[in-house]
């Protein structure tokens, strides 16, 4: 099971700040894809994706119990 | 406070100049970023932001990390705040101290751009006819950047 959160226009999109997937192991990309597919406009080619909160690569690979969350291009200060 | 926070409440900026104050520092620069009424023509009503609190506050440390081994000697704090933000709010604080003024200056400039390229933070600007998250980031984080 992996948790992901959701921010800013991608929160709005789903509708949801966060959920779970039932799996066991996925790279980012097949997590990006995975949230492409699921909801049409995600973006992901803009979108980063942070593994138990720093930035992973798209090769990474994402175990369950593993925190992970959707980074929209940015836009603090 | 913590030297490296998200907060939801009003910044109040002598706390992080304080805290990076000590007797060994010959110069303190504080910057406050602000709620801007005008861009590119546009009015904005009021700002609201967001953030990845966890992470943020982890990424506004790393930056602290990276100021202290490119200027020795500085002392930081940074503030970020989150919620909705009206105009001439404080939106940003950054307080950082060092023996001599160059390396305050400096390192000051350098936290705002990094926290504009890495911190996991997000505005969305509300007008008077609609509104949108803003996302123009320059430059895509590394995995592992603390290192760099």
């Amino acid at each position: 099971m992996i948790k992901v959160n959701y921010f800013a226009r991608l929160r709005e999109l789903t509708g949801k700040a966060e959920e779970t997937i039932e799996q066991q192991s996925m790279t980012v990309t097949e997590l990006l894809d995975w949230a492409e597919a699921t909801y049409p406009g995600f973006g992901k080619d803009t979108v980063h994706v942070a593994v138990n909160e720093e930035y992973a690569l798209k090769e990474d690979v994402i175990q369950s119990g593993d925190v992970c969350a959707f980074i929209p291009p940015v836009s603090g200060g | 406070m913590k030297p490296f926070e998200i907060v939801e409440t009003p910044i109040e900026t002598q706390k992080y100049s304080d805290y990076v104050l000590h007797a060994g520092a010959g110069a303190v620069t504080v910057f406050t970023g602000h709620v801007r009424e005008w861009t590119h023509g546009i009015r904005t009503l009021y700002l609201a932001y967001e953030a990845y609190v966890p992470m943020a506050e982890k990424k506004l440390a790393q930056i602290g990390a990276e100021m202290e081994e490119k200027w020795p000697g500085v002392k930081v704090a940074i503030a970020h705040r989150i919620g909705e933000m009206h105009i001439s709010d404080i939106a940003v604080v950054i307080a950082v101290s060092s023996p001599h003024r160059k390396a305050a200056y400096e390192a000051n400039e350098y936290a705002i751009e990094r926290i504009k390229e890495v911190v996991p933070i997000w505005k969305k600007e509300i007008w008077e006819d609609g509104e949108e998250w803003i996302g123009g980031q320059k430059k895509y984080p590394e995995k592992g950047s603390a290192e760099q």
